[in-house]
C-alpha cells in the first residue's frame, strides 16, 4: 500500500481526524495545537493528511508542510509500536548517555531516527526532559527511566513487546 | 460565596492561616512530585502511604502532593511534620521504607533516622537560626539526624522564587493564597497605576532570567505607550538548554507565581492577552498550568473583569513543538501565529510589534516569578541581594558529576566556588573538577583556576562564559573539552532553523572542523579556522541561536587550547 495514502487509516481515524480539522477553523495561529493533536492520533502526518488539513481549512498546503518539516515533535513516517527516546542533554551526555544511545542503537540494529523491521521500537533522540537529576534518562512510550546503566537497558526495553 | 473581589481572597489567606495555626492535631505529610520526583519512584511512595493509612486505619492525617523538593538526587523525597514535632525530610523513600515510616513515625511517634535527611523545613530555616534551632511548638527530634540550616544545600539558599518550594499543592490555588499569593495583584490593581507598577519593576533593577538580562522594567516601559493598540504578555517557558529545569520547577511547583507575575505585566503595560510558551517535553508543567488558570478564573482572578476591576487579562497555555530555536522571542512569537519558528530582525523590536505584530512582551519563567514579590515587599527590597547591576537571585540547575544535583537559588555574585563546593557538595568521589558550564549551547566554561569568579551577568562574560537561563554543569577531567565543544555545535546545527547562511553553514562547517579534530583527523589550520568562523557568525548570524553558537568552542579553546593542539598532533 502507499506509504502516503489515507487507505492507510482506518474511517474511525478519519473521522476523528475531521473532527479535529473542523475545531481548528481557518486560523493558522490554531495550525500547530491541531497538528500535535493529529500526530497522536495517527501517529504521523504523511503529505495526504496536510493536503486534507489544507483543503478543509484553506491554510496552503506549503505552509503546513513547511510547519511540519520544522518542528521535531511531527513525523511524516509512521512510527513503530512504542517510541524510545534517549536524553542526548548536555547533563544525560555527561552521565553516559551517548554510550547508551550507541548502545541500543547496535543491539536494535538501527540509527537514531529509525524504527525496527518488526516495527517494535523507533528510536528518536531527545535534547532534555528536565529531569537532570536523574541522569542518564531514557523515556519509553512517555515514561521516564533515570539512571539508567548499560546494563538496565535491557531489563526497561524487554517490558516493551 | 463567588470569589471575585480582593477583599474575598484576602478572606481566604486569613481563613487559611487561622485553620493552620489551629490544627494542632493535624500531622502533615508532604510527598514531594515533580517530574524527576515521580521518574524516581514518588507516585509509588504516595500509594503506599495512602494505603498503610487506611489499612492501619491512622486517622488526623493529611497528604499534601508538592512539586519538587530542590535536591532531586534524593528523591522520592517526603517531609513528616506530626504536631509537637519538628519536621523530617526522608530521602531516597520506597514504598517499603514509607510504609516503615508511617508505622514508626506517624503511628508511633519514633523517627526512622536511618532514612532521615534533615530535620526541619526549608522555608523554616531563618526562624530556625534566630531560634538556635528549637522552633516554638517543636520538639527536637533526633539530633543525630542533621537540622536543615546546618546542610549548605539548604542553609546558603535563598528562597524567592523557590518561596512555595515543598510547601503547596500546585493543584490548590488556596494554598498559593495561604502564603500571600495573588497579593501583588491585588495591589497593582487597587492602589497602584500601571505607570507605578512600571516604576517599582523598573526600580528593581530586575533583568531578565532567560539569559539576556535586559532590564525588565524597560521592556514593559517600552511596551506600555501607545494606548490603543492589541498587546500580549508572553511567559517563555520553552526552556530549551540542555540540563536547565529551573523553569520546569517552578511551572510545576508554583505555577500561580507566574500567572500573577503575567496579570500584574497586564495590567501594567495594557494588555489583556497573555500565552505561556511552554515545550511540549514538559506534559506535567502543561498540565498543572491548564488546571491553574482555570483555577484562577473561578476566582475572578483571570477573565473579562479581574478582582472586580473592570480589566480584562485571560491566559492561554501554547505547547512548543520541540524546536530550540522556538526559545528565541521572534521565533517564539512565529510560532503561537501557526508557523516556522524563524527569527527575525530586530528593529522594529517586540515591545513595539511583536505577536501579530502588536506590541508584546516576552518574559522569562523566572522574571515573571519575582514580579508578585517586588510589588508586595518593594524594589529596595528586592535589590537588597545580588549585586548593583544585577540585584536579586538567580536560579540554577546544578548538575553534572557532583554530589548534590538540585535546583539551586542564590544571590547574584556568589561565587561559583560555593555554588558548585559548598551548596552542590562537589565532585563525586574519584572525579576532578575540570571545568562547570554556565549558559548552555550559548554559554561558556570556567576552568577551577577562576572557579572564585562571582556569578553575575558582567563577570562571567569577562571570562568567556555566559549567565545564560541558569544551567550549570560540572565536567570532570575525564571529559575531552573539545568532545564538549563538539556536543553544543552538534546541537546549534541541529537546531538553527536554517533560514540565515552564517548560522546554517557556519554552524556546519565548525561542526565539521569539531568532527575530524574528535577523530584525530584534523587540519594544521583547524584551530585557525575554528577562530576565523567564530567571529564571523557572531558578527552575521540573524539571531543569538547562531550568534552565540561558537562560544562553547572558543571557551575552551581559551583554557583548554592544549586539548585541541594535542589531538591535532595526534591527527
Amino acid at each position: 500500500m502507499n506509504a502516503d495514502s489515507l487507505e492507510n487509516f482506518s474511517t474511525t481515524q478519519i473521522e476523528e481526524l475531521d473532527a479535529l480539522i473542523q475545531k481548528c477553523g481557518n486560523n493558522q495561529s490554531n495550525l500547530i495545537p491541531l497538528l500535535e493533536k493529529v500526530q497522536l492520533l495517527l501517529g504521523y502526518i504523511p503529505v495526504c493528511v496536510q493536503a486534507r488539513i489544507a483543503e478543509k481549512t484553506g491554510i496552503p498546503a506549503n505552509q503546513i508542510y513547511g510547519v511540519v518539516t520544522f518542528y521535531s515533535f511531527f513525523s511524516m513516517k509512521a512510527k513503530a509500536r512504542h517510541r524510545i527516546q534517549i536524553c542526548l542533554g548536555t547533563a544525560c551526555y555527561v552521565k553516559g548517555g551517548k554510550e547508551i544511545a550507541e548502545k541500543i542503537s547496535h543491539d536494535l540494529g538501527i540509527n537514531i531516527g529509525e524504527s525496527t523491521k518488526d516495527e517494535r521500537f523507533t528510536l528518536e533522540k531527545a535534547r532534555c526532559f528536565g529531569s537532570c537529576g536523574l541522569a542518564p534518562v531514557l523515556v519509553v512510550d512517555g515514561k521516564i527511566y533515570g539512571k539508567v546503566t548499560l546494563e538496565s537497558v535491557d531489563g526497561i526495553l524487554a517490558q516493551y513487546k | 460565596m463567588k470569589i471575585k473581589m480582593p477583599t474575598d481572597i484576602i478572606e481566604i489567606r486569613d481563613k487559611m492561616k487561622k485553620a493552620e495555626s489551629e490544627n494542632c492535631t493535624v500531622t502533615n505529610i508532604y510527598v514531594h512530585m515533580g517530574t524527576c520526583g515521580i521518574a524516581s519512584g514518588a507516585t509509588d511512595v504516595l500509594n503506599a502511604i495512602k494505603g498503610k493509612l487506611k489499612q492501619d486505619g491512622v486517622k488526623n492525617t493529611k497528604i499534601i502532593t508538592t512539586g519538587c523538593a530542590g535536591i532531586c538526587s534524593r528523591e522520592p523525597l517526603i517531609t513528616v511534620e506530626v504536631p509537637g514535632q519538628e519536621p523530617i525530610i526522608y530521602q531516597n523513600v520506597d514504598r517499603k521504607k514509607a510504609e516503615r515510616i508511617i508505622q514508626e513515625h506517624v503511628e508511633g511517634l519514633r523517627v526512622v533516622a536511618e532514612y532521615a535527611y534533615a530535620r526541619g523545613k526549608e522555608a523554616d530555616i531563618k526562624e530556625r537560626k534566630k531560634n538556635k534551632g528549637v522552633m516554638p511548638g517543636q520538639a527536637v527530634m533526633d539530633s543525630s539526624i542533621p537540622a536543615i540550616e546546618d546542610i549548605p544545600f539548604f542553609k546558603l539558599q535563598e528562597q524567592r522564587v523557590m518561596r512555595n518550594r515543598g510547601l503547596i499543592d500546585p493543584n490548590k490555588i488556596d494554598d498559593y493564597i495561604a502564603r500571600d499569593g495573588y497579593q501583588g495583584a491585588i495591589k497593582a490593581f487597587t492602589a497602584m497605576t500601571a505607570e507605578d507598577i512600571i516604576e517599582e519593576v523598573l526600580q528593581s533593577g530586575i533583568r531578565g532570567r532567560g539569559g539576556a538580562g535586559f532590564p525588565t522594567g524597560l521592556k514593559w516601559k517600552f511596551a506600555s505607550k501607545n494606548d490603543n493598540a492589541t498587546k500580549y504578555v508572553l511567559c517563555n517557558a520553552d526552556e530549551g538548554d540542555p540540563g536547565a529545569y529551573m523553569d520546569r520547577s517552578v511551572l510545576e511547583s508554583d505555577p500561580h507565581s507566574i500567572i500573577e507575575g503575567m496579570l500584574i505585566a497586564g495590567k501594567a503595560i495594557n494588555a489583556h492577552k497573555g500565552f505561556v510558551y511552554c515545550r511540549a517535553e514538559y506534559p506535567l508543567a502543561v498540565e498543572i498550568l491548564n488546571k491553574a488558570i482555570r483555577a484562577a478564573r473561578l476566582y475572578g482572578l483571570l477573565g473579562d473583569d479581574v478582582l472586580g476591576s473592570g480589566f480584562a487579562f485571560d491566559i492561554e497555555v501554547y505547547e512548543g513543538a520541540g524546536a530550540f530555536v522556538c526559545g528565541e522571542e521572534t521565533a517564539l512569537m512565529r510560532s503561537i501565529e501557526g508557523r516556522r519558528g524563524n527569527p527575525r530582525p530586530r528593529p522594529p523590536f517586540p515591545a513595539l510589534a511583536g505577536l501579530n505584530e502588536k506590541p508584546t512582551i516576552l518574559n522569562n519563567v523566572e522574571t515573571l516569578a519575582n514580579i508578585s514579590q517586588i510589588i508586595t515587599k518593594g524594589s529596595s527590597w528586592f535589590s537588597s541581594l545580588g549585586t548593583k547591576k544585577s540585584p536579586g537571585t538567580k536560579v540554577f540547575s546544578v548538575t553534572g558529576d557532583i554530589n548534590n544535583v538540585g535546583c539551586v537559588e542564590v544571590p547574584i555574585g556568589t561565587t561559583l566556588r560555593t555554588i558548585v563546593e559548598e551548596i552542590a557538595g562537589g565532585v563525586i568521589e574519584g572525579k576532578h573538577y575540570k571545568a562547570a558550564q554556565l549558559g548552555g549551547p550559548s554559554g561558556g566554561c570556567i576552568p577551577l583556576e577562576y572557579i572564585d569568579v562571582p556569578v553575575d551577568y558582567e563577570t562571567l562574560q569577562e571570562y568567556g562564559a555566559i549567565m545564560g537561563s541558569g544551567g550549570l554543569i560540572v565536567i570532570c577531567d575525564d571529559k575531552s573539552a573539545v568532545d564538549i565543544a563538539r556536543f553544543f555545535m552538534e546541537f546549534c546545527k541541529e537546531e538553527a532553523c536554517g533560514k540565515c547562511i552564517p548560522g546554517r553553514e557556519g554552524t556546519k562547517q565548525m561542526l565539521q572542523i569539531l568532527d575530524r579534530i574528535c577523530a584525530k583527523k584534523g587540519k594544521p589550520d583547524d584551530i585557525e579556522k575554528l577562530e576565523q568562523l567564530a567571529r564571523v557568525i557572531q558578527k552575521t548570524a540573524l539571531c543569538a541561536l547562531c550568534k552565540t553558537a561558537a562560544n562553547p568552542v572558543l571557551s575552551t579553546l581559551r583554557y583548554f587550547r592544549n586539548e585541541y593542539e594535542e589531538a591535532l598532533a595526534k591527527s
